[in-house]
C-alpha cells in the first residue's frame, strides 16, 4: 500500500470520527468554536504522530521480541498519557488561552479512544515505521478535519431557530450523523 | 515467572524513562504563575463585563497580582470582593466608590413636545441615525429604551413616561447603557451625589422652551447661588462639577424648569452629613 493510500485511507475513507465512530467525546465537547477545536485536532495530531512512531518501536523492539504481546495496550496506553502530559505542559506555556479553552478536553486526550485504537490497528496491519507514523498522520488529521468541519457549522447553527427539544447536543448528535453519512460517500475510493 | 519478571522489567524501565522525560519537560516548560492569581480570580465576579478595564476577570486579576490594577478595581463586585482582594493582595482597602448611572434628561411623553413623524425601527441608535425619533428635542432622550436593552443586571427600566429609571442597587457601574445612548445622556456617577442637571441641550433658552417644559434655559440662577462654585455654563447649559458639589440643594431650590434634581437616598445623605 502506498503511503498516500494510507494517507487518504485514515483521513478520510476510515475517518476515526465520523466513520470508525472513536474519540466521540471530543468531538462533541470541543466542537462549539473552531479556533479551539483547530487547537485540540492539532494536539491530538501531534500526540497521534509522536505515539505512531513510539508505539511502533515499543511494539517492534521490545514486546515482539520479549514475547509480551499481551502487554500491548498497558504500554500503549503509557506512552500516550506521557504524550499528552507533554503536550499539556508545552501549551500551558506557549499559549494561556489555548490550554484555557480546552480545558478538561485536553488531558482526556489520554482516554481518547481514537489514539489508542489506531496504535493497535497500526500494529494490525504490520505497517512499517514510516507507514506507522503516515497512518497517524492521517488519523489525526482526520480527526480534525471532523472537528473544524463539526465546529463550523454548530457555530452557524447559534443563529439558527432550532425547535426547542433539539437544541444544545440534539441538534449536534443530528448533525453528527448527516456529517458521517457524508464521509460514508468516501467508501470504495481506496 | 520469566514472563512476569520480564514484563516487570520492561513496563518498569518504560515508565521509568518515560517519567524522566516528563521531568525534564516539566522543569523546560515551567510556567512561573503568581498563586496570587488564581486565588483572586476565584473571588470575582466572573461576569467578564471588562468594566474594570481589563480583558475579563482573570486579565483584571493578574493585572492586580502584578501591580497593573488597583485591589478596589472591580465595580461589579464592590466592597465585598475589593476586600478580599485586598486581603489576598495583605493591604487595606475601602472598597471602590460606588457609581451609578445617572439619566440626564426629563423630557418625558408629558414635558417634551412631540414632532411625529418617525416610524422607523424601536431603537434608540437607528433613529437617531435617521430621522432623529418622534421628539422636537434634538438631545434628549429617545425613549426607545437601547440602554435598558443593553443593561445585563437589570438595574434599568422604562417608565410610563417613556423615559428610562435605574434601579440604584443593581447597578454595577459597567458603562454598558453609556455606550448604548447614541445621544449621551447616561453617566457614571458616585453615588453619594445627589445633585444631578438632567438636561443635555445646547440650545438657547427660547429654543429649549418651545421643545421642552423641563430643560435648561441657560438662565443662570443656579450659577448665582451655588455657594461652592460648583455650576458653571457652557454651550447654553448648566452643568456641575461634581467634585465641588455639597448637596446643599440651593439650586435645586432656584430652578424655574425644575431641570435641577434633588435624589434623596441613603448614601446622598450621607455626603450632607460629612460635608
Amino acid at each position: 500500500m502506498s503511503l498516500f493510500t494510507i494517507l487518504i485511507s485514515a483521513l478520510l475513507v476510515n475517518n476515526f470520527v465520523l466513520v470508525r465512530f472513536l474519540g466521540i467525546c471530543p468531538f462533541m465537547g470541543v466542537s462549539k468554536e473552531v479556533d479551539s477545536a483547530i487547537g485540540m485536532g492539532l494536539a491530538t495530531t501531534f500526540v497521534m504522530v509522536v505515539t505512531a512512531a513510539a508505539t511502533w518501536l515499543i511494539q517492534w523492539f521490545i514486546l515482539e521480541p520479549l514475547g509480551l504481546p499481551f502487554l500491548q495496550n498497558m504500554a500503549f496506553i503509557l506512552v500516550i498519557a506521557a504524550m499528552v502530559q507533554l503536550v499539556e505542559l508545552f501549551l500551558h506555556k506557549t499559549s494561556p488561552a489555548l490550554y484555557r479553552a480546552m480545558g478538561i478536553f485536553l488531558p482526556l486526550i489520554t482516554t481518547n479512544c481514537a489514539i489508542l485504537g489506531f496504535a493497535i490497528m497500526g500494529v494490525q496491519n504490520s505497517y512499517s515505521f514510516i507507514e506507522t507514523v503516515i497512518f497517524g498522520l492521517g488519523a489525526g488529521l482526520g480527526f480534525t478535519l471532523a472537528l473544524v468541519l463539526m465546529a463550523g457549522i454548530r457555530e452557524d447553527l447559534r443563529f439558527a431557530d432550532i425547535p426547542k427539544p433539539l437544541r444544545g447536543v440534539g441538534i449536534a448528535f443530528i448533525l453528527a450523523g448527516l456529517l458521517s453519512l457524508a464521509f460514508g460517500g468516501f467508501a470504495g475510493l481506496v | 515467572m520469566n514472563t512476569t519478571l520480564v514484563s516487570l522489567v520492561s513496563m518498569g524501565s518504560m515508565a521509568a524513562i518515560l517519567a524522566f522525560g516528563l521531568a525534564v519537560a516539566s522543569k523546560k516548560f515551567a510556567v512561573e504563575t503568581d498563586p496570587r492569581v488564581e486565588e483572586i480570580e476565584a473571588v470575582l465576579p466572573q461576569v467578564n463585563c471588562g468594566a474594570c478595564g481589563f480583558a475579563g476577570c482573570s486579565a483584571f486579576a493578574e493585572g492586580v497580582a502584578t501591580g497593573k490594577a488597583p485591589v478596589n478595581g472591580c465595580p461589579v463586585g464592590g466592597v465585598s470582593v475589593a476586600k478580599m482582594v485586598a486581603s489576598i493582595m495583605g493591604v487595606e482597602s475601602e472598597g471602590p466608590k460606588r457609581r451609578v448611572a445617572q439619566v440626564l434628561c426629563k423630557g418625558g411623553h408629558a414635558e417634551a413636545k412631540q414632532r411625529g413623524g418617525y416610524d422607523g425601527p424601536k431603537d434608540c441608535r437607528i433613529a437617531h441615525a435617521t430621522q432623529g425619533g418622534s421628539k422636537a428635542c434634538s438631545y434628549g432622550c429617545l425613549g426607545y429604551g437601547s440602554c435598558v436593552a443593553a443593561c445585563e443586571f437589570d438595574a434599568m427600566y422604562m417608565d410610563e413616561n417613556g423615559l428610562p429609571v435605574v434601579i440604584e442597587e443593581n447597578c454595577t457601574a459597567c458603562g454598558k447603557c453609556v455606550d448604548a445612548c447614541p445621544r449621551d445622556i447616561i453617566m457614571l456617577v458616585d453615588e453619594q451625589q445627589g445633585v444631578h442637571i438632567r438636561c443635555r441641550s445646547l440650545l438657547t433658552g427660547r429654543f429649549v422652551r418651545q421643545v421642552c417644559s423641563v430643560g435648561c434655559i441657560a438662565c443662570q440662577r443656579c450659577v448665582k447661588v451655588c455657594p461652592t462654585d460648583a455650576i458653571y455654563m457652557e454651550d447654553n447649559l448648566a452643568r456641575i462639577d461634581y467634585d465641588k458639589c455639597i448637596n446643599c440643594r440651593e439650586c435645586v431650590a432656584v430652578c424655574p424648569t425644575n431641570t435641577i434634581d434633588w435624589q434623596e437616598g441613603k448614601a446622598q445623605l450621607e455626603k450632607v452629613a460629612v460635608g
